[in-house]
C-alpha cells in the first residue's frame, strides 16, 4: 500500500541534526567502557556502595585526568580538551551502563557548564575550570539534584558581607566527593572549599549517587560572578545537564535490557528457554524499541546541545520528559523478568532500579519537562 | 561505471536542458528520464539507473524538482515501486525485466500483490492457492482466493505466490509468479472495511493462466523470493519522512490551539505524552535514515512501524474525544473505492478507524513483535511443529 507523504505545503525539516556517532566519540566510548569493565564491575560497585563512600578517587582519578574526560565541554584555552556535549553524552551512556559512583553529571556537566558560564567575568572561575578539567579538583554545585531547568532557583544563601555565607542546602549529589562546592548566594556564585561547609550525609534510594545535606554557617569562599550572571550561569547549567542526563539513561537502560535477554536466553523452565515465550518476547522487543527511541531522542538533545541550536530547550525537554520513562520501566523489566533472582540484594539489578528511579527525579521530573514542552511547542494547559 | 555525484548532477541538467519542463509532456519526460538512467540511479543501466550508489538519488530528486519537472505519482504506484519492482530486479530473467520495469516505473502499469489469503495471514507460507503446471501448454493453471488487494481494480499486473506442490513441508512448496490481472478468471470484489470504504478487494483465481515465462524465480523457491517482497514492504511503510508535527499528530495540536474550549488537564497531560512520543518516534526515523544514508542500516528500521502503527491508534483516538460532541459524527459512510490510501485524510473518526489497520495491515504487531525478537534479540524461536510438515498434512 502506499502511505500519504507529509501534507504539501509544509517545509520538509532542515536536517541539520546529526544523531549518529562519530569514530571519535566511538574511540572515547570504547576507552570509557573498557576501564569501567576493569575497574568498576557491579558487585565492587555494590561493596563500595556498601561502605556507605561510593566513589572510588582512583577510578575518577583514571576517567577524569588520563582518559580526559573531566575536560570535554572545556575549550582548550582553559586547559579543557575542546570537544562537547556530543562526547560527554557517550561517557554518560557509559556510565549510566555501569552505574558508576562518579561525579561526572554533577562536576563535569553541571559544575563545568556553571564556571564556562562565569569565566569571563573573572580569572577564578577560569582558574577553577582548569583544575577541574585537569581532574586535579572534584567540583559540584550545592544545588538540590531535583533542581530542574525552566523551574524557580531556590532562595539564594545569605551573604552576611564580605562573602560570608550562610544558609542549608538539601540532596547535594557529591558534596562528599568534592574539593569545591560552587554556591548561589544573594550576592552571586562562590566558589568555597568543601572543608568549610558541614556536609551531612543522607541515607539516598540510590545507593551510587550519595547526597548530603549542606550547611554553611559563616563560610568563606571566593565570589565568581554577580548575581545576574549567577542565575542565568545555572539555568544555563541545568538545561545543559537535563540533557546529557538523557544520555546516562540510556545507557542504564540499555544494560538492563541487554542483561535481560542475556538472563532469559540462558535460563531454561518448562524444559525451554524462557526467552522462547512469546509473553516475554513480546515485552523485551517493545523495551528494545523504546531503548532505540531513546537513543534518537538523547542524541538530538547532545547535538542540540553542542551546536548551540535555538530549539535545544524543546530538544532537551522531550528527551527528558521521553528518556526518565524508558530508564525506570527498562530496570523494573530487568527485576520482574530475572524473577527472583532480580529482587536479591546480591544481583546488581537493583542498582539499576535505584538510580533510574532517582534519575527520573533528577533535573525534573517527566512532567515537569512535558510542561515544558507546552510552553515551547505552544500547547497550552486550559 | 558508478557515477559519482557531480556526474549524476549534470546528467540531469542534460535530461532538463533536452526536455525542459515546461514544454515536454509529463509522460515524455518521465520516459526521457527513465531512458537517461535517472529513474531510480542505483537501478542498472538500460533499466532506468545507472548502477550507481541509492543515496545518490536525493541529488537528481532535488534538481529534478526544483526545476518543477513531473514526477511519475509514486503514491499511486507504491506497490510497483516498492514492492514488485526490487523483487523483479532480483530475481528476473533479463526479459522480464526488460519487459516490466520501464512501464512500471513510468506508471503506464499498476501493480498489485496477491499475496494474504483468507487462511493464510500472519501465517502467509501455508497459502492454500494452488498452481499446476499444464506442460504441453507451457502454462500454470491458478486456483484459489486472495484478500487485502489494495489497488487490485487499477492493477494491470500482479506479483503472485501460489502452491505448486502440497507434499512439501509449507515454505518449499511455493512458486512465485508475475500474473496479468486482465487474464480470464481474475474477479476483483472489493472488500468494504470499518470506515465504510473499500480500499482493498477480494480477488478471486479461477482456472488462470500464467505462462511459464510470467514465472518469477525458481519452482518452489516462491518463499524466498516472497521474502524479498515482505521486507521492501515494511521499509515503505515505516520510512515516511515527516516535519516536526507531522502526521496524525498536526491535526490534533492545531484543534488544540484553535479551540480553547475543548481543553481538559487530563486530555492535556495525553496530548503531551503523545506529543513528545510522535517526536521521539520521528527522530527514531530519521536516525535510521542517516544510518542508511552512512552505509550502517540499523535494525531499528524493524521497529518503526510498531512505532508508528501504536502512536497513530493512540492519537487518533485522543483526536475523537478531544472534538466533544464533534467526535460523535463521521463524515460519511458511503462505499467508496479510493485509488489511495489516506492514513490522515477526512476526519477523525475516519482517522481513529483507519489506524486500526496500521498494526494489522504489512506484518501485524505480534509478528512484528517476534521479529524484533527473534531476529534483533536473538532470543529463541517458540517451538513448532509445522515447518517440516508436509503442507497437505497441516491443520486448517
Amino acid at each position: 500500500m502506499t502511505a500519504r507523504p507529509p501534507r504539501p505545503g509544509r517545509p520538509a525539516p532542515r536536517a541539520p541534526i546529526d544523531l549518529l556517532y562519530s569514530g571519535t566519540e566511538e574511540e572515547l566510548r570504547a576507552a570509557v567502557r573498557s576501564l569501567l569493565t576493569d575497574r568498576c564491575d557491579p558487585a565492587g560497585v555494590l561493596a563500595r556502595a556498601e561502605t556507605g563512600r561510593p566513589h572510588d578517587p582512583e577510578l575518577w582519578h583514571t576517567l577524569a585526568a588520563e582518559i580526559g574526560a573531566a575536560g570535554l565541554l572545556v575549550p582548550e584555552k582553559l586547559g579543557g580538551a575542546g570537544a562537547g556535549h556530543r562526547e560527554a553524552a557517550v561517557v554518560l551512556e557509559e556510565l549510566g551502563r555501569a552505574v558508576a559512583p562518579v561525579p561526572y553529571l554533577t562536576g563535569s556537566v553541571l559544575a563545568t557548564e556553571i564556571l564556562l558560564a562565569c569565566a569571563c567575568d573573572g580569572p577564578e572561575a577560569a582558574e577553577l575550570l582548569r583544575e577541574l578539567a585537569a581532574g586535579r579538583i572534584v567540583c559540584v554545585p550545592a544545588l538540590p539534584l531535583t533542581l530542574a531547568p525552566g523551574a524557580p532557583l531556590p532562595a539564594p544563601l545569605h551573604d552576611a558581607g564580605g562573602g560570608v555565607l550562610s544558609g542549608t542546602v538539601s540532596s547535594v549529589a557529591d558534596a562528599v566527593a568534592a574539593d569545591v562546592l560552587l554556591v548561589l548566594a544573594d550576592t552571586g556564585l562562590h566558589a568555597v572549599p568543601a572543608d568549610r561547609a558541614a556536609l551531612d550525609p543522607v541515607v539516598p534510594l540510590d545507593l551510587t549517587r550519595p547526597l548530603a545535606t549542606v550547611t554553611l554557617d559563616a563560610a568563606t569562599g571566593t565570589r565568581l560572578a554577580d548575581p545576574a550572571t549567577a542565575r542565568a550561569a545555572v539555568a544555563g547549567a541545568l538545561l545543559s545537564g537535563a540533557g546529557l542526563l538523557a544520555s546516562e539513561q540510556l545507557g542504564l537502560a540499555e544494560w538492563c535490557l541487554t542483561e535481560t535477554v542475556a538472563y532469559l536466553r540462558g535460563r531454561h523452565q518448562f524444559n525451554r528457554p524462557v526467552g522462547s515465550f512469546q509473553a516475554l518476547k513480546h515485552r523485551l522487543a517493545r523495551l528494545w524499541l523504546d531503548v532505540a527511541s531513546a537513543r534518537a531522542a538523547a542524541r538530538a538533545a547532545a547535538d542540540a546541545l553542542a551546536t548551540a541550536a535555538p530549539e535545544a530547550p524543546l530538544t532537551v525537554a522531550v528527551a527528558q520528559a521521553y528518556c526518565s520513562g524508558v530508564a525506570v520501566r527498562a530496570a523494573e523489566e530487568c527485576v520482574q523478568l530475572h524473577g527472583g533472582i532480580g529482587m536479591t540484594w546480591e544481583h546488581p539489578a537493583h542498582l539499576y532500579l535505584k538510580r533510574a528511579k532517582a534519575d527520573s527525579l533528577a533535573l525534573g521530573t517527566e512532567g515537569h519537562h512535558r510542561g515544558l514542552v507546552a510552553d515551547f511547542a505552544e500547547l497550552p494547559a486550559p | 561505471m558508478t557515477a559519482t555525484a557531480e556526474e549524476l548532477l549534470a546528467r540531469t541538467r542534460d535530461l532538463l536542458a533536452a526536455h525542459p519542463p515546461a514544454a515536454t509532456a509529463p509522460a515524455d519526460f518521465l520516459r526521457a528520464r527513465f531512458d537517461a538512467g535517472l529513474a531510480w540511479v542505483h537501478y542498472p543501466e538500460g533499466l532506468g539507473g545507472l548502477g550507481a550508489p541509492r543515496t545518490l538519488q536525493a541529488v537528481v530528486d532535488g534538481e529534478l524538482e526544483a526545476a518543477g519537472a513531473p514526477d511519475n505519482d509514486p503514491r499511486r504506484i507504491g506497490i510497483g515501486l516498492g514492492m514488485a519492482a526490487p523483487t523483479i530486479l532480483a530475481y528476473g530473467t533479463e526479459e522480464q525485466k526488460h519487459r516490466f520495469l520501464r512501464p512500471l516505473w513510468l506508471g503506464e502499469e499498476v501493480w498489485c500483490q496477491l499475496f494474504s489469503e483468507p487462511g493464510a495471514g500472519s501465517d502467509l507460507a501455508a497459502l492454500g492457492t494452488r498452481a499446476v503446471l499444464d506442460e504441453e501448454a507451457g502454462e500454470w493453471v491458478v486456483d484459489g482466493q486472495k484478500v487485502w488487494t489494495s489497488s487490485a481494480h487499477t492493477a494491470r499486473w500482479a506479483i503472485l505466490i501460489a502452491r505448486t506442490d502440497p507434499t512439501l513441508p509449507k515454505h518449499r512448496g511455493i512458486t512465485y509468479f508475475l500474473c496479468d490481472m486482465h487474464a480470464p478468471g481474475v474477479e476483483v470484489r472489493p472488500l468494504r472495511q470499518i470506515t465504510g470504504e473499500a480500499e482493498f478487494n477480494e480477488v478471486f483465481l479461477t482456472g488462470v493462466r500464467i505462462p511459464d515465462a510470467h514465472r518469477l524465480g525458481a519452482v518452489g523457491e516462491g518463499w524466498a523470493v516472497a521474502r524479498t517482497t515482505l521486507m521492501n514492504e515494511r521499509v515503505s511503510i515505516g520510512g515516511m519522512r515527516l516535519p516536526r508535527e507531522g502526521g496524525m499528530i498536526a491535526p490534533v495540536a492545531a484543534a488544540w490551539r484553535e479551540r480553547p474550549g475543548l481543553r481538559t488537564h487530563a486530555l492535556h497531560q495525553r496530548l503531551l505524552g503523545l506529543w513528545v512520543e510522535a517526536e521521539v518516534a520521528r527522530l527514531t526515523a530519521e536516525r535510521l535514515r542517516q544510518q542508511l544514508a552512512a552505509g550502517q542500516p540499523g535494525p531499528e528500521g524493524s521497529g518503526m512501524k510498531l512505532t508508528f502503527a501504536r502512536l497513530n491508534q493512540e492519537i487518533s483516538g485522543l483526536e475523537v474525544e478531544l472534538l466533544g460532541e464533534e467526535g460523535l459524527l463521521y463524515e460519511d459512510w458511503t462505499m467508496r473505492r479510493p485509488d489511495l490510501v489516506d492514513f490522515t485524510g477526512r476526519d477523525a473518526g475516519y482517522r481513529y478507524l483507519r489506524a486500526k489497520g496500521n498494526s494489522i495491515e504489512g506484518g501485524t504487531s505480534e509478528i512484528l513483535l517476534n521479529i524484533v525478537a527473534e531476529r534483533v534479540l536473538g532470543l529463541p524461536a517458540e517451538p513448532r511443529d509445522d515447518k517440516d510438515t508436509p503442507w497437505k498434512d497441516l491443520a486448517r
